[in-house]
């Protein structure tokens, strides 16, 4: 029947579009996160800290976790477990990297702060987790994270946090490189 | 509601024409008569209810006591994934869908559905995706083990090769969902009868027209998200993997933004069905039709707002807790509505107890127990103790078992002196009624008490304190399953033959159904009825 084709094309339409709706829930996800910080996403462009304050009066903990995946070989540790800051001071804290493997592994580190509605004050000016880090069999590293506390950092926190989870992505990183880099490895 | 059926001059010669069909198997492989794909897919559920059933036989088994007896936890698991996988798609929705295209054209005066060869198709792919499930079973390594829902990462990393079949037969679920829901709404839209306008219709239309809408707007997004689990598995995208800048929670969130609506899916065409039974056997009119109307476009629109109620243990913020909180709350209001009109429509009734009637009382019961259980879950800091445990089981098999199969047995007894044209043996109906009830009660009510004292659910052992309960549910399991057999023997008794029915059938039943012959001729309503 003809008058049926306009409502099954507009049906059809409908479920196409719910489709879509489905993966534009990861990107409105993202986006959804990073203005409200639920889940502890921070982050993952740097933050300038220029014109930030240094609140004096109020004396913030860091709390620093760093655990390695279950498949990543690397040893991966936080030079110390906690940090005392003033919120608008600007702080650099190391992070340590061993590869005890006999091949180049490259990692990436997944941030993430807790609790979740701190993670909009929690800066950071320069991060390995803004790159994948490379590191060769048997070396270590020392790897930097530039931060500072937002001052608006509301009052009822007095701890954060910051907990990285460092994968394995060497499989991926391998098939991105131009084929000659690896063989020139 | 009054109807002449005005018969046409050249009656006889289409009537020819028409009733063709080819005889065997092919007449079912190449039909598009409603009838006959309405009696497939009830088969087709009915077969698929027994498959998922003795699936949940070896949980209870497994569970009748402590301690590993009978099955490895693996299979354990991969029997709770597939029973919730064949119950929610190959039972429970196939059985409405059969319902649907039974009754929706007889009631709304169409002589068929709106799109017939549409309709063969939606039915004959479902078997070949079930078919892929189960075979998945049977696959080194096993079937899907990461419980109906699939959560990332367990169906992403740490799943077996069954995931890609597992994902292939969703697909062809889902699709099957959609051209079926796609095909009610064109029906609905275009084929009413003259007369018959949108708040004349029978509330299964209603509610089957709104079910069909959530259909086309989440089956896709399962879709979706089956879709990204298989390309997170096998093609290296990390929409779900932390390491590629992905998130397990977004899993979550998407599966559940279908999961809910998927919930009022398998219960909406069930309200439709109790609001047909209880007018006839209370031998009164409807209460409060337009407000049944309402209340089920309010609970389909609420549908879509309340998916992380799911989720609350996942460490979301305080707002969006609370508004999920409230969100989920406020959908006992329409439901509140539906169950209090169900009663007023019984108040001062001229009521009698045959077998649908007892169904959907026993419904209007135990889906309130189950309701009020799903408010106690929507308490933002009680589902901290009562996520994950035996408590949300007893929950949702309260809403699914006694709620949307017990709708659709009532549902069967209701119309199958229609379908048949003869009566079904009434006092084995309810042996049947009672058995189920009694069983059914004993099976899911002390689920409630070992999940508040803490059984998590999907673990094939337990602590010891648990031991007495979960032996009598797993007695009342049995029993639940053996009475089922006594259905199949009504079934059959009565397709072979009884009492004859009238075209009535029930002495207060009212709608267009009613108007035509009992068994209902092959074609009804070519031409159109007059609504007066």
């Amino acid at each position: 029947m003809a008058q049926n084709k306009p409502l099954i094309g507009k049906l059809i339409l409908v479920a196409l579009a719910m489709f879509g709706f489905g993966f534009a829930l990861v990107p409105l996800y993202d986006v959804f996160c990073d203005l409200t910080g639920i889940n502890g996403k921070t982050a993952a462009v740097a933050a300038t800290g220029d014109n930030a304050v240094i609140d004096t009066s109020r004396v913030i903990t860091i709390e620093f976790l760093a655990r390695p995946n279950k498949d990543m070989p690397w040893v991966f540790k936080p030079e110390v477990q906690t940090m005392t800051v003033h919120p608008g001071e600007i702080h650099i804290m190391n992070y340590l990297a061993e590869n005890p493997t006999g091949r180049l592994i490259v990692g990436q580190a997944v941030p993430s702060v807790s609790p979740g509605q701190a993670a909009l004050y929690f800066n950071k000016i320069e991060c390995f987790c803004f790159s994948q880090q490379q590191l060769a069999g048997g070396k270590d590293m020392l790897m930097p994270l530039q931060f500072y506390v937002d001052p608006a950092l509301p009052a009822q926190f007095n701890t954060i946090t910051l907990n990285y989870t460092l994968y394995d992505v060497t499989q991926a990183w391998t098939a991105q490189q131009p084929q000659q880099d690896i063989i020139g490895e | 509601m009054s109807v002449v059926i005005t018969e046409p001059h050249d009656h006889e010669e289409q009537h020819e024409h028409h009733d063709h069909k080819p005889g065997g198997i092919k007449r079912w492989l190449y039909t598009t008569n409603h009838k006959d794909i309405g009696t497939m897919y009830l088969i087709f559920a009915l077969i698929m209810f027994f498959i998922g059933g003795t699936m949940a036989m070896i949980i209870r088994l497994e569970l009748f006591q402590p301690g590993m007896q009978f099955v490895e936890p693996h299979f354990f698991n991969q029997m709770t994934t597939v029973h919730g996988l064949i119950m929610v798609f190959g039972a429970v929705m196939p059985a409405f869908t059969g319902l649907a295209n039974w009754m929706i054209p007889m009631m709304i005066g169409a002589p068929d559905m709106a799109l017939p060869r549409m309709n063969n198709w939606s039915f004959w792919i479902l078997p070949f995706a079930f078919l892929i499930l189960l075979l998945s079973l049977f696959m080194p390594g096993g079937g899907p083990s990461f419980g109906w829902t699939f959560y990332a990462p367990l169906s992403t990393t740490y799943s077996g090769d069954s995931t890609a079949l597992f994902v292939f037969s969703v697909h062809i679920m889902g699709i099957s969902s959609i051209m079926g829901a796609i095909n009610v709404i064109v029906t609905i839209w275009n084929m009413r009868a003259p007369g018959m306008t949108w708040m004349k219709m029978p509330l299964f239309v209603w509610t089957w027209f709104i079910t069909a809408f959530l259909l086309i707007m989440v089956m896709p997004v399962l879709a979706g998200v089956v879709t990204m689990v298989l390309t997170d598995k096998y093609f290296g995208t990390s929409f779900f993997d932390a390491a590629g800048g992905g998130d397990p929670v977004l899993f979550q969130h998407i599966f559940w933004f279908f999961g809910h609506p998927e919930v009022y899916i398998m219960i909406l065409p069930a309200f439709g069905i109790v609001s047909a039974i209880i007018p006839t056997f209370a031998r009164k009119k409807l209460f409060g039709y337009a407000s049944m109307v309402y209340a089920t476009a309010s609970i389909a629109i609420l549908s879509f707002l309340v998916w992380a109620h799911h989720m609350f243990t996942t460490g979301m913020p305080v707002f969006a807790t609370l508004f999920f909180m409230y969100a989920t709350m406020l959908i006992a209001v329409p439901t509140g509505v539906k169950v209090f009109n169900w009663v007023a429509t019984m108040w001062r009734g001229a009521m009698t107890f045959e077998v649908p009637m007892m169904f959907a009382l026993a419904f209007i019961v135990l889906f309130t127990i189950g309701g009020f259980s799903g408010l106690m879950l929507a308490i933002t800091p009680a589902d901290f103790q009562y996520h994950d445990t035996y408590f949300v089981v007893a929950h949702f098999h309260y809403v699914l078992v006694t709620g949307a199969i017990f709708s659709i047995v009532a549902a069967v007894y209701y119309w199958l002196p229609k379908w048949t044209g003869n009566m079904y043996d009434e006092s084995l109906g309810r042996w049947h009624f009672w058995c189920s009830l009694i069983s059914v009660n004993l099976l899911f009510f002390p689920m409630h008490f070992v999940g508040l004292a803490g059984m998590p659910r999907r673990i094939p052992d337990y602590a010891l304190q648990f031991a007495d309960f979960n032996a009598f549910i797993s007695i009342g399991g049995f029993l639940f399953g053996l009475s089922q057999l006594i259905f199949v023997w009504v079934l059959i008794k009565c397709a072979r033959g009884g009492v004859k029915a009238t075209d009535q059938v029930w002495e207060g039943a009212e709608g267009l159904e009613w108007e035509v012959p009992s068994p209902a001729p092959y074609h009804t309503f070519e031409t159109p009825p007059v609504i007066k």
